[in-house]
C-alpha cells in the first residue's frame, strides 16, 4: 500500500486555480522533495494533505484513509518556527504538544509523555534543552525542537514545510543529516526552496507550479554526484537531469494519447 | 492606615482589588502571549453601552456591561475566526458604537444622572458584598479552567495552527479566553474603570513575562504582581486622597519603569 496517493486534485482557493490534476504517490520510506516558485502551490498540497484545507476535487489517501483520520500518522513541522519566541515556555513543553489526545491526566503532563518526550528530544540531540525557554535558542535548535515535536506520536510520515529557510548552512546540513537518519524509520516529505542541498538527501523529487512533475532520481544521485568539489548539483546539472526527466514524460504521456482512441 | 481597616467599605475595596487583581493577571497573560491587547480595549469600551442600558432599564450594571462584553467578545471571535485581517477595523467600530450607545442610553435616561466617570475610572470605594461574590465567582471559574484545560489553552496559544492538527478544538478555546477576557473587563469597571483597565492587564504581565519560563508562571506571577500594585496604589490614593484606578495605574507605571531601568537581560 503507497504511503500516500493523490489522484487528479485540483484545487482553488477562489476562482484562480492554485492546483491542477495533481497525480502523487508516495511510498514507504521515500524522501521525497518538493519544490517549485513561492505562490505555486507548495504549501497549499500540503494543507490538503494535512487535511487543513477541505478537498473539493480528485482524492487523497493516506495510509489507505482520508486525510483528517490519519493524522495521527504523521507528523508535521510548520514553515515558520521563528514567530512567537517571547513566549514564556520550555522546549519540554512545546515537545508535550505532539502528544495526540489521548488518555491524560487531570492535571499537568502523565510520566509516560514526559518520558516519550524527553526520548524525542534525544532522537534530535536536544535532550540537554528541555528546561530551556523556547526563545533562548538559535533557530537551527528551535527547528530541531519542532521535529522532536513531531516525532513525539510516533509519526509514520514526517512533513517539514521549508525546514531551513531561517537557518544558516552548517545548521541546514544538520538538519538534512537528522532527517537523513530519521528516514530509515519513516517516510519523510520536505517542502524546499534549498534545490541544491535537497536532492542530496531526496530519493524523489516533484515540481510543483500549479501542475506537478515527478522526477526519481535515486539512480541518478551517483551519476551527479562526482560533479562539484562540495557533492552539490550545480543549478545546470540540476536542470538538465529535471528537464530530461520532465520531456520524457511529455513523450510517454504523447504515446500514450495516441494510444488512445 | 490601620483604623482605616475596620471600615467595611475599605475591607471591601482591599478584597476586591485582590480579586480583581489575581484575575487581571491571568487574564492578562492569556490576553498578551495570543495578541489581544487590542481587543481587550474594544470589548472593555463596548460594555459602556451595556452599562448605559442598565442605567436605563433600571438593571444591576454587572448584568448589563457582561452582557454587552460577552456579546463583543463573541463578535469578534466570529469575525476574527472568519476575516483575520480585518479584525482591526471591525474592533474599533464596536469600540466607538459600544460608547455611543452607552451615552445615548445614559441620555435618555430620566432623573439624576450617575457620575459616570466612576465607571471610566473605577469606583472601588463603591464595592457592595454582591459585587464581592460576582469577583470571587468569575475568579474561581478562572481557575478552574485554566488549570484544568492549561494544556489545551497553552496549545492554542503558542501554535494554534499545530493545535488544531492535534484534535484542539481552537475556536472553542479561542472563543473562551475572548469571553473570560470580557468577564474580567466588567469586574476590572469598579476597580480601575474601564479606559484604565488595559494597563491592569498589560503592566504586571509584561514584567511576568520576562521573568516566567513557563505560562502557567507567568499567569501567577502575574497575579500576585497585579495584586501588589493594587494595594499599593489603594494606600497612596487613601494617603493623598487621589482617585484609586488612577493611583493604581501610576504605581504600576512607574514600577515598570524601574524594572527596565532594573532588569537588565
Amino acid at each position: 500500500m503507497p504511503i500516500i496517493e493523490i489522484k487528479n486534485l485540483s484545487f482553488s482557493y477562489e476562482k484562480e486555480p492554485v492546483l491542477e490534476d495533481i497525480n502523487l504517490t508516495v511510498e514507504e520510506r521515500d524522501f521525497l522533495a518538493i519544490i517549485g516558485p513561492n505562490g505555486g502551490g507548495k504549501s497549499t498540497l500540503l494543507k490538503l494533505i494535512l487535511g487543513i484545507n477541505t478537498l473539493k476535487q480528485g482524492t487523497i489517501r493516506v495510509l489507505g484513509t482520508k486525510p483528517k483520520e490519519s493524522l495521527r500518522n504523521i507528523g508535521y513541522v510548520p514553515q515558520n518556527t521563528n514567530v512567537n519566541t517571547d513566549f514564556p515556555i520550555k522546549v519540554i513543553e512545546v515537545v508535550m504538544m505532539g502528544h495526540v489526545d489521548g488518555k491524560r491526566p487531570l492535571f499537568g503532563y502523565g510520566k509516560d509523555e514526559i518520558a516519550c518526550a524527553m526520548g524525542a528530544l534525544a532522537q534530535v540531540g536536544m535532550a540537554d534543552f528541555a528546561q530551556t525557554k523556547i526563545g533562548s535558542l538559535s533557530g537551527g535548535q528551535r527547528q530541531r525542537v519542532m521535529i522532536a515535536r513531531a516525532l513525539c506520536a510516533h509519526p509514520q510520515i514526517l512533513i517539514l514545510d521549508e525546514p531551513t529557510s531561517s537557518i544558516d548552512i552548517t545548521g541546514q546540513r544538520e538538519i538534512y543529516e537528522l532527517l537523513k537518519v530519521l528516514n530509515a524509520d519513516m517516510t519523510i516529505i520536505v517542502v524546499s526552496h534549498d534545490i541544491s542541498v535537497i536532492l542530496e538527501y531526496a530519493n524523489k523529487v516533484a515540481h510543483i507550479n500549479k501542475t506537478l512533475s515527478y522526477h526519481d532520481i535515486s539512480d541518478r544521485q551517483s551519476t551527479f554526484h562526482t560533479h562539484g568539489s562540495d557533492g552539490h548539483f550545480c543549478e545546470i546539472e540540476l536542470l538538465e537531469m529535471l528537464g530530461a526527466e520532465h520531456c520524457d514524460t511529455c513523450a510517454k504521456e504523447n504515446q500514450h494519447w495516441r494510444v488512445e482512441p | 492606615m490601620i483604623e482605616a481597616l475596620q471600615f467595611d467599605f475599605i475591607q471591601h475595596a482591599l478584597l476586591a482589588g485582590i480579586l480583581v487583581s489575581f484575575a487581571a493577571g491571568i487574564i492578562g497573560s492569556l490576553i498578551v502571549v495570543n495578541r489581544m491587547v487590542f481587543l481587550a480595549g474594544g470589548i472593555a469600551h463596548t460594555s459602556y453601552g451595556g452599562i448605559g442600558l442598565a442605567l436605563f432599564l433600571g438593571l444591576p450594571i454587572f448584568f448589563g456591561a457582561s452582557l454587552f462584553a460577552v456579546g463583543a467578545a463573541l463578535l469578534i471571535a466570529a469575525l476574527t475566526l472568519k476575516k483575520r485581517h480585518r479584525i482591526d477595523t471591525f474592533i474599533g467600530l464596536i469600540w466607538a458604537v459600544g460608547m455611543a450607545v452607552g451615552v445615548i442610553f445614559v441620555d435618555l435616561t430620566p432623573g439624576y444622572h450617575v457620575d459616570l466617570m466612576s465607571y471610566l475610572f473605577g469606583s472601588i470605594l463603591a464595592v457592595s458584598t454582591q459585587d464581592l461574590y460576582f469577583m470571587a465567582g468569575l475568579l474561581a471559574v478562572i481557575l478552574t479552567i485554566v488549570t484544568l484545560k492549561y494544556r489545551d489553552i497553552l496549545a492554542v496559544s503558542y501554535d494554534s495552527e499545530y493545535a488544531a492538527l492535534r484534535g484542539v478544538n481552537v475556536p472553542l478555546f479561542y472563543t473562551l479566553i475572548l469571553i473570560l477576557s470580557a468577564l474580567t473587563v466588567v469586574i476590572s469597571i469598579k476597580v480601575v474603570g474601564l479606559i484604565l483597565v488595559i494597563a491592569m492587564l498589560t503592566i504586571p504581565v509584561y514584567i511576568a513575562e520576562k521573568l516566567s519560563h513557563s505560562l502557567f508562571t507567568m499567569m501567577f506571577l502575574s497575579g500576585a504582581i497585579a495584586t501588589l500594585f493594587t494595594l499599593i496604589g489603594l494606600w497612596f490614593s487613601y494617603t493623598y486622597n487621589l482617585t484609586s484606578g488612577a493611583s493604581i495605574i501610576i504605581i504600576s507605571a512607574i514600577s515598570l519603569g524601574l524594572f527596565l531601568i532594573l532588569y537588565k537581560k
